[in-house]
Formats: structure tokens, C-alpha cells, sequence
């Protein structure tokens, strides 16, 4: 069989089947364990950064360099001269991808991926447009997942943190949903995880409860995935009443499950003590590090077709 | 004599838009340009119904709505009836449906979404729950009714 994502675009995480999910899962997995650094040889990438992000460029850009290809681009679209002379997007689109073979794209306004993979025959990437979609986040996650449980079917994850405001823990709530997880919601009220997500989720038939703090379901995790509180959002004396319901420290883990693995999009701020990096469960570091093979694998089955499901 | 006096005067060809909410007759004359039209055009703003509540209704000579635009109508009024009219007699009736999408009609709630000052329609995707929401498709934030303006 033909890999099914074969010169496909990755707008949006809900575009992707299981079957999808699984082979870029075990793309990156293979990728990881055996370097392909001729796969891109003769391939331009173009890596256009219309909102700067210095992370994920990183990461995609040493994924295209990893796999032998080259790249072209910009690493802040208010600075170029597409942005000074007010031409469309979708102009901009149209000239670069007659350069390229495909596009990464990131973006500040929400859709414009979507709006992007109507202008180009070329595979487009969404890096994040605006508040809505950051698939490749969404895939090292799932990766990172894979990787330390080998499985995604019916674990238990809390998301502890900013889940109203979250992209991340949405897009990763409803990837996550196609596989019969349990999850469990941890946040300050105002930072609730939103009703249209509790909405899906019930919708699909997903186990999933809220709770006042880690504390009371640390133990039966596999799973602990943590965001950011802004600080600026609430008072002193909320704070520090979120601060021991929220935070992270090394001694909440004293009888966790051994399989644990506590991850994070970063950057953190101190949401998770450093006396968490020194125990077996910190996997956030290695998380970052699995973007890079999350975005190979992408570049690898948008771009050739060598990698297919293996059942 | 006639049995029940009729509200709006009958047409001889064309069509009849019935069972208009009032308040949303003159916007539909206005989505549909109708005012742009020569034909005779009859409206008629808040009749009374059997039920005591009022309604609006709108007549279009030689004018035949397609099934496009009478999907286009759920917008302003899902439980409108259109009737086509040949020689002053009703030869098809139809209740509005909710089409499954909306092209090119709405514009985006959402001021950062990317659907503005682009070169491209606009596409909202309708839910099949019981309070209606569309869903944009290019920044896939869903909305009821009420946040949406028309496009001209
Ligand atoms: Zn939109």
C-alpha cells in the first residue's frame, strides 16, 4: 500500500485518521533510530516564518537539514518586503512555492495554512496560524507518548495548568481521543478547560473528570502533562493557593507509577521545580528533542514514499 | 365573495417566499438584492398568522428561486416555505433545508481570521445539533447565528 499522505498538506490535527497518526508515529521512530540524512538530498524546503518563533524554526529547520535538504525562507515576516508592500498571502504563496517542494509555514492570523494549501500544489505545513491549529507540537506530543508507553491506547493523562487558553492541550486532548484515553482536567477555574472541548470529548464517548489539584490523581498516571499559569492573571494570594494545586515539585512523585513520564511544551517558567529534572519522570527535554524527528517524519511522508504502515 | 381576504395581492408567475419571521423580510429583499430587480415585487411586513404571531412574507414576479438561494434562506428563516407560482397557480412548494455548508455569504466572526482581505469566499460549515452553529473553514472557530454578518 501507498503511503496515504503522500504530497498531502498537515493543516489541522482533526484532518489526520488513526491510521495517519500511527504511520507518522513510526516514521519518526524510525527515523530516530536510523538517520536518513540523503532522504531530502536535492529537495528545497521553504520555511516561511510570517510571525517569528525561534523554537519551532529551530526544530523544523534541523529537521530538513537532518534528512539532507536544503531550505529557503525568512525567520520573521514583518521584516521582508512581502509584508512592506501589503501583497496577499496567498500571492506570497504562489511565488515562493514556485521555488520549492514544500512549505512550512507559520503564521499569525488563524486559517492562514488552510488559505496557503489552496494557492500551491506543494505540501504545506502549518507551524501554528494564530490561536487555532499547531499540528506538529500536537505530533512530537503523541511521539513523546508513543515512545515512553509504547502504546496510545487507554492511558491515563492529566493535563494540569492553562487549559482554557492551551492550543496545545486541545489539539492534543482531541488527538488523543481517537485512542480511548482517560484523561484528567487539572486547572485554576478561570483557566478551565473550555465546554466545547468537554462537549467533543463526551461526544466521542471519552472518560474524562476534573480535578482541584495533581495531587489527587498523580499516582495513577502515565502520563502528566503540564502547562503554564500566567501569573499575571491572578493575584497574590490566588497565586499561592495555585501554586501548591499547580505546581510541580519533585516530592509529589514519591509514589507515582514507574512508567510515569511528566512532559511540558516549554519554556517553563516554575511550573515544575528543577528538583523534577533529576527524577526518572522528567521527559520534557527529550520531548523538545522529538520534534525534530516528528517534523522528519512529516517532511519524509509528505515528500517520498519509503516509510508505510507496518501492521 | 372570497372566502378570506387575501393580505398581499396574488402574482402570476414567480415565487413566494412564506412564513418569513418579521423583522427578516426586508433583510431578505436585501441579501438577495431583489430591490435591484424591475420586477414587480410585493412584501408584505408583519402579518398576522393563524397562531396570533406575525410573519413577513415576499412575492417575486417571473422570478424562480433556485435551490441555492432558498438554502441561503435558512440564514434568516429556517422554517420559510417557497412556492412557485404559474399562472396564478401554487405548481411547486418547498420547505427551506439547512444546506450542509455556506459559501461566499457570511463573513467571519472571528476579526484575526484569515478569510478577510484575502482572495477567497468565505466557507462555514453547519453543525446538526439543535442550536445552530457554523464553523469557519479556514480558522475553525464555530459560532451560533446571531455573531454573523452578511457579506455584500
Ligand atoms: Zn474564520
Amino acid at each position: 500500500m501507498n503511503n496515504p499522505l503522500y504530497q498531502k498538506n498537515i493543516i489541522s490535527i482533526a484532518d489526520l485518521s488513526r491510521t495517519d497518526l500511527e504511520l507518522i508515529l513510526q516514521t519518526a521512530h524510525s527515523l530516530k533510530q536510523t538517520p536518513q540524512p540523503e532522504l531530502l538530498k536535492n529537495k528545497v524546503i521553504a520555511s516561511c516564518f510570517f510571525e517569528a518563533s525561534t523554537r519551532t524554526r529551530l526544530s523544523f529547520e534541523t529537521a530538513v537539514q537532518r534528512l539532507g535538504g536544503s531550505i529557503i525562507g525568512f525567520d520573521s515576516g514583518g521584516n521582508t518586503s512581502l509584508a512592506q508592500k501589503g501583497e496577499t498571502l496567498a500571492d506570497s504563496v504562489k511565488v515562493i512555492s514556485s521555488y520549492a517542494d514544500a512549505f512550512f509555514m507559520r503564521h499569525p492570523q488563524e486559517g492562514a495554512a488552510r488559505l496557503a494549501s489552496e494557492f500551491t500544489e506543494i505540501p504545506v505545513i502549518n507551524g501554528g496560524d494564530g490561536a487555532n491549529q499547531h499540528p506538529t507540537q500536537t505530533l512530537l506530543d503523541l511521539f513523546t507518548i508513543y515512545e515512553t508507553q509504547d502504546t496510545l491506547d487507554k492511558l491515563n493523562i492529566a493535563f494540569v495548568g492553562d487549559l482554557k487558553y492551551g492550543r496545545t492541550v486541545h489539539s492534543l486532548a482531541q488527538a488523543l481521543s481517537l485512542f480511548n484515553c482517560n484523561f484528567y482536567f487539572i486547572a485554576p477555574d478561570a483557566l478551565a478547560m473550555p465546554d466545547y472541548i468537554l462537549e467533543e470529548l463526551t461526544d466521542k464517548g471519552i472518560n474524562y473528570s476534573v480535578h482541584a489539584s495533581i495531587e489527587e490523581v498523580v499516582d495513577s498516571l502515565d502520563i502528566l502533562y503540564m502547562t503554564r499559569v500566567q501569573k499575571e492573571r491572578f493575584d497574590e494570594t490566588e497565586y499561592q493557593h495555585i501554586k501548591s494545586a499547580f505546581l510541580l515539585n519533585a516530592q509529589m512523585l514519591t509514589n507515582v507509577r514507574n512508567n510515569l513520564k511528566v512532559l511540558h511544551p516549554l519554556p517553563r517558567i516554575d511550573e515544575i521545580h528543577n528538583n523534577v529534572d533529576d527524577t526518572p519522570y522528567a521527559y520534557y527535554f527529550q520531548q523538545a528533542q522529538n520534534g525534530v524527528y516528528a517534523r522528519q517524519a512529516l517532511l519524509a511522508l509528505l515528500l517520498t514514499n519509503q516509510f508505510q504502515l507496518e501492521v | 365573495m372570497m372566502q378570506k381576504k387575501l393580505q398581499v395581492e396574488a402574482i402570476q408567475h414567480g415565487s413566494v417566499i412564506d412564513h418569513i419571521p418579521a423583522q427578516q423580510g426586508v433583510k431578505i429583499l436585501k441579501f438577495f438584492k431583489f430591490t435591484q430587480t424591475n420586477e414587480k415585487i410585493t412584501i408584505g411586513l408583519n402579518l398576522s398568522t393563524h397562531n396570533g404571531k406575525s410573519k413577513d412574507l415576499i412575492k417575486v414576479e417571473n422570478t424562480f428561486i433556485s435551490d441555492e438561494q432558498a438554502n441561503q434562506l435558512a440564514l434568516f428563516a429556517p422554517n420559510a416555505t417557497i412556492n412557485q407560482i404559474k399562472d396564478f397557480k401554487v405548481v411547486n412548494k418547498f420547505p427551506v433545508q439547512l444546506p450542509s455548508s455556506f459559501i461566499g455569504v457570511l463573513a467571519c466572526p472571528n476579526s484575526n481570521c484569515i478569510s478577510h482581505n484575502e482572495p477567497v469566499k468565505t466557507r462555514f460549515y453547519v453543525n446538526n445539533k439543535s442550536v445552530l452553529k457554523l464553523k469557519c473553514h479556514y480558522c475553525e472557530k464555530s459560532f451560533q447565528r446571531s455573531f454573523f454578518t452578511e457579506l455584500d
